[in-house]
């Protein structure tokens, strides 16, 4: 079993919450209590079927709350997956809680209303899909019973979304477009026999398969969390640089760069756990003792010698504003990438993206919260980062107030 | 192969004690002796090994315990060579601190803040590591796994700071403190099979065995001398087992036989089945007892 993380979004009532609670009963999710609870209540608001978007009711009913509601965790399981949907809210000012659901996904799940087809904020969605570098896109076009399950018209939508995907997005995506029924359950666990024309996989079928991505084969970068020095008598000398592996793959015996130095050497011994082991893979943590004596710290990287990394003193990245307080020009504040703080300078705002039209204003004088646009930014000493459509493990990090200490900030490197 | 969801949540639950350990300057891990605080001070074991844990375990002690618990705290606490502080809730009402409740199931249950704040600024503490998951929380899309808490000890959703990616934000003004939950992610079986994967003991008493219970709103009260007599009415001896331990006065019994590992997560997974493969009818586990519980908001 394995663990597949979606965030979802879609606009108010475009059938979120039904869906939802479609995939959780389809997957055997729902409890019997929460099922006759569906049952009990659709009957008395006089349905002639089940509505499912009662099951998440509890979970999502924050919404309706104000701006403090931010991500949702829903965990449900089929035989061979784990499912955790990070749902945010649909309205425009919460591009934040989008994006901090959606950070770690590995798949975006885009619902829209078969009769109102792509609107601004499916642009708006995809535009944050995008910028966080989210591979596998599955494009749910919903309500199809109310355009009388027509190919047609689910054929045009797909086509306008590719369409805008190819505007944004050059960048080789995963999209798959699904014509569904959430209220009756067509095309959710098996293919629908209302759309004999649909001949690929059914969502959830779809969601048990899809391949999630891995940092293997990206270039190793591995940046240390703690020095772990026990000092007791046994292990006197021992030294071990405790970390995640953030891609690649380090082995016993690599040849490895310590940055910002730039000292060469190996890896002598790689443990996990206290346990030797022989290699570890992009996502996990180890132990790793070097050959030679190095006084590394925490915020360091090692990482192999293929291609060197570049130390940067200054970046372009884009950003996503999250504090409430506007961000202006020269504002200074702490960096942290992984494991790395590092004091920053945000220069010079370059350009405030309009996330439904994907056109940009040049040298907007603020960023209000949500705002997302291109900045450059000076650094007190040099980051060892890639841009991130190259490298989603390498190239983000956040921006903390320097006075209030809160995340104000997301930004992704160019 | 391990269990890939295993590994994968061990591996998550082990980067964020690593990150307490390179953030802060003084944590502590808040140690019951559940199996929740277990499955922590194991994930804490490897995450240092060959190392000994960095910090402190803290117990705080509400006098009402099952006794079992209390030897196998300390048990494992020397295994480990762990530092293990306890602080009592007694001390803080000998001190004036906070008044016992009355009543005939008067519980010390909301007492142990005061007496965790207390421990909190006695020791100066930065970070209390906690065994808090999702899945037992109605309000889960606010939990953080760096939760800041002002220094009355007060969470304040404003505050909450949005979590990307792995990066956690550990900056704090003196005086405040985080509360970590490394095991956020985590489900109750997740934990139990953790367990079992680990060879780890757990207390007696989350095993089946016999005791002497009474009924109270439909649960089932262990038999104790904290509880008035007036309420215990109609004990009788059965199978149970808890699937939490805590203050004794507000532990509730299920009704099972599970006496070994397998049985108990067999019990609980059962629990998941399907509506659709529509086996649950009468044979209702007492995981689905706790589900329905804890169903009021469904
Ligand atoms: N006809 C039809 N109605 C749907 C479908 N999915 C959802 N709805 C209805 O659309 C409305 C909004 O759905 P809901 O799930 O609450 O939307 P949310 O705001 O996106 O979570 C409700 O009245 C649903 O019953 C569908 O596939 N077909």
């Amino acid at each position: 079993m394995d663990l597949l993380k979606i965030a979802t979004a879609g606009s108010v009532d475009d059938g979120k919450s039904t869906l939802i609670g479609r995939l959780m009963y389809e997957a055997g999710a729902l409890k019997q209590d929460q099922l006759q609870h569906i049952e009990q209540k659709s009957r008395k608001s006089g349905y002639d079927y089940l509505d499912f978007s009662l099951a998440t009711d509890g979970l999502l009913a924050e919404r309706e709350q104000g701006i403090t509601i931010d991500v949702s965790h829903i965990y449900f399981s089929t035989p061979s997956r784990r499912f955790v949907i990070a749902d945010s809210p649909g309205h425009v000012e919460y591009t934040r809680n989008m994006i901090t659901g959606a950070s770690t996904a590995n798949l975006s799940l885009i619902l829209v209303d078969a009769r109102k087809g792509i609107t601004a904020q499916t642009r708006r969605h995809f535009y944050i899909s995008c910028l966080l570098g989210i591979k596998q896109v599955v494009l749910c076009i919903n309500k199809m019973d109310l355009v009388d399950y027509s190919e047609s018209r689910f054929n045009e939508i797909v086509t306008a979304f590719s369409e805008m995907a190819d505007q944004l997005c050059p960048k080789k995506l995963n999209i798959t477009s699904i014509p569904v029924s959430a209220l009756h359950g067509e095309n959710i666990a098996t293919n629908s026999e209302l759309m004999p024309w649909y001949k690929e996989p059914a969502l959830l079928p779809l969601l048990e398969s899809v391949k999630t991505e891995t940092n293997i084969e990206q270039d190793t970068v591995f940046q240390v969390q703690y020095v772990l020095r026990p000092k007791t008598n046994e292990l006197h000398d021992y030294r071990a640089y405790l970390g995640k592996v953030r891609s690649g793959v380090l082995r016993t015996g690599d040849p490895v760069v310590v940055y910002p130095e730039g000292q060469e050497t190996r890896v002598k011994q790689l443990e996990q756990y206290g346990e030797r082991v022989e290699e570890v893979q992009a996502g996990v943590n180890c132990s790793v003792m070097l050959e030679g004596e190095f006084g590394i710290s925490r915020g360091q990287i090692l990482a192999g010698t293929t291609n060197r990394l570049q130390g940067l003193q200054q970046i372009k990245a884009t950003i996503c504003w999250m504090d409430n307080a506007v961000l202006t020009p020269g504002k200074v504040c702490w960096l942290q990438y992984g494991t790395q703080m590092v004091k920053a300078k945000i220069q010079q705002l370059n350009a405030l993206v309009d996330t439904s039209t994907f056109e940009s204003a040049e040298n907007p004088e603020q960023f209000a919260l949500n705002d997302i646009g291109e900045v450059s930014i000076q650094l007190a000493s040099r980051l060892f980062v890639q841009p991130y459509l190259e490298s989603r493990a390498n190239g983000a990090f956040i921006l903390i107030d320097n006075m209030s200490n809160t995340t104000a900030g997301v930004g992704f490197i160019r | 192969m391990k269990n890939d969801l295993l590994n994968s949540l061990e591996d998550e639950a082990i980067y964020i004690m690593r990150e307490v350990a390179g953030q802060f300057k003084n944590p502590v891990l808040l140690f019951s002796g559940g199996k929740d605080s277990i499955t922590l001070v194991r994930l804490a074991q490897k995450a240092f090994a060959p190392g000994k844990i960095p910090f402190p375990l803290l117990h705080i002690d509400t006098g009402h315990n099952f006794p079992e618990t209390i030897a196998f705290r300390d048990r494992l606490a020397k295994q480990l060579g762990a530092d293990l502080i306890v602080r009592y809730v007694q001390d803080s009402i000998d001190q004036g601190k906070v008044v016992e409740e009355t009543g005939a199931m008067a519980s010390r249950n909301s007492l142990q803040t005061v007496t965790l704040l207390d421990a909190i600024e006695e020791f100066g503490f930065d970070a209390c590591i906690g065994g808090a998951r999702r899945d037992e929380e109605k309000a889960r899309a606010k939990e953080r796994v760096f939760s800041v808490r002002d220094a009355f000890g007060q969470w304040d959703e404003k505050r909450q700071r949005p979590e990307l990616f792995d990066l956690l934000n550990g900056r704090i003004h003196p005086g405040e403190n985080v509360r970590v939950f490394p095991i956020s992610n985590w489900t109750e079986l997740d934990v139990w099979k953790y367990i079992q994967r680990e060879e780890l003991e757990i207390p007696s008493i989350y095993f089946a065995h016999q005791r002497e219970v009474f009924q109270l709103n439909g649960q089932l009260i262990p038999r104790s001398d904290f509880i008035d007599e007036v309420v215990q009415a109609d004990i009788q001896t059965r199978w149970v087992r808890f699937r939490t331990v805590g203050d004794i006065t507000c532990t509730a019994a299920v009704p099972s036989e599970a006496n070994s590992l397998d049985s108990v997560i067999f019990e609980i997974s059962q629990s998941k089945v399907s509506e659709r493969g529509a086996r649950l009818d009468d044979k209702r586990s007492e995981a689905a007892m706790e589900e329905r519980k804890k169903a009021g908001y469904f």
